[in-house]
């Protein structure tokens, strides 16, 4: 095989990894940020990460994990970096939770289905904004990501026990706001 | 087993409920969001930036002309200010000059009728002594004599 025939091997998988997990890393960042135009932004950013450095790419996690690991580190810079910003253009941008919890799919609810529905989802996000950076990202992950504990544990760095350790203490969060909304 | 089947089997009931419609809400919202149209708006952005850049330039341009035009206008008034103010201080000090050159004259006018004055008075003393004074008869010579100017024995 030549090295151009290799290289677009290399490049037509890329881009069918791309196509397939690019909703996923832009629905992580959008739960993390609620902000659309950042999550653009850095889901951009993720993929051009991950294409300078698709050649280093040994495939001993899945490719999701890596790609969420590049946009969780990516993330984490951003916060990192809006602390020490002078003007926080971004909080104006980001959504606040009644908006955010606007977003429902037309089920088969009736209307006070509806509102209890729409009811609960502020609650989470409410709990969900008190959370710290790292246990925002492994709830997110598990609830929204629907990701395995070791997978969460590859993508952050992080040992399965203080993944467990963080999902339980936003457990306990998210409990606690249910409980006083009732 | 499906999501909600394991959210089930992992918590309480409304637990699994609000994390199941958590889920469904941002799947629903990322959805939206990602397949939203994109090109349009880039595109409106970049006219609305050059239309935001002319109009800019028009206001520093206007800005800029107003306020030449208002120190040219307050050069002009403070020449004319200080114009006015030195005719004026010329004028008074002429009006001094001339106030001092009369009221010397008339100091002057004023000594020579009292010179004439005084001369007139010494006149007239003269004449009123020469008037008075008489000769002391010769037998009162030697009380005369005797007698000294101050009027003492």
């Amino acid at each position: 095989m030549t090295v151009e025939a290799a290289e677009e091997i290399a490049a037509q998988e890329f881009a069918s990894i791309v196509e397939s997990h690019r909703p996923q890393i832009f629905r992580f960042l959008l739960a993390s940020l609620r902000d659309v135009d950042l999550a653009e932004t850095l889901t951009q950013e993720c993929f051009l990460k991950a294409h300078r450095n698709w050649k280093h790419f040994r495939g001993e996690s899945s490719a999701m994990t890596w790609l969420m690991r590049i946009a969780i580190n990516l993330q984490k810079d951003h916060w990192r970096n809006r602390r020490l910003q002078f003007w926080r253009h971004t909080q104006a941008n980001a959504l606040d939770v009644d908006e955010a919890s606007d977003w429902l799919p037309n089920g088969e609810r009736n209307a006070e289905q509806q509102i209890l529905a729409r009811e609960q989802v502020a609650q989470v996000w409410k709990a969900v904004g008190s959370l710290s950076e790292r246990q925002r990202t492994v709830f997110l992950l598990r609830y929204v990501e629907e990701r395995e504990l070791s997978e969460i544990a590859q993508a952050t760095g992080l040992s399965e026990g203080t993944v467990k350790a963080h999902l339980s203490r936003a457990l306990g969060r998210v409990r606690a706001h249910l409980r006083e909304s009732r | 087993m499906n999501f909600r089947d394991k959210l089930a089997g992992e918590f309480e009931d409304p637990v699994a409920e609000a994390l199941e419609n958590f889920k469904a809400s941002v799947d629903a919202w990322s959805d939206a969001a990602y397949s939203r149209p994109r090109t349009a708006v880039s595109v409106g952005v970049r006219r609305g930036g050059w239309r935001l850049a002319a109009s800019w330039a028009l206001a520093c341009m206007l800005a800029s002309g107003s306020l030449a035009g208002w120190m040219v206008e307050r050069h002009h008034q403070q020449e004319l200010a200080r114009t006015v103010a030195m005719k004026a201080a010329a004028q008074k000090a002429a009006q001094d000059r001339a106030a001092a050159e009369q009221s010397a004259a008339a100091m002057a006018t004023k000594q020579q009728s009292a010179a004439k004055a005084n001369a007139k008075n010494e006149d007239l003393l003269a004449t009123v002594d020469s008037d008075v004074s008489r000769e002391v008869p010769a037998a009162m010579e030697p009380l005369a004599q005797l007698v000294n100017d101050n009027g003492t024995e």
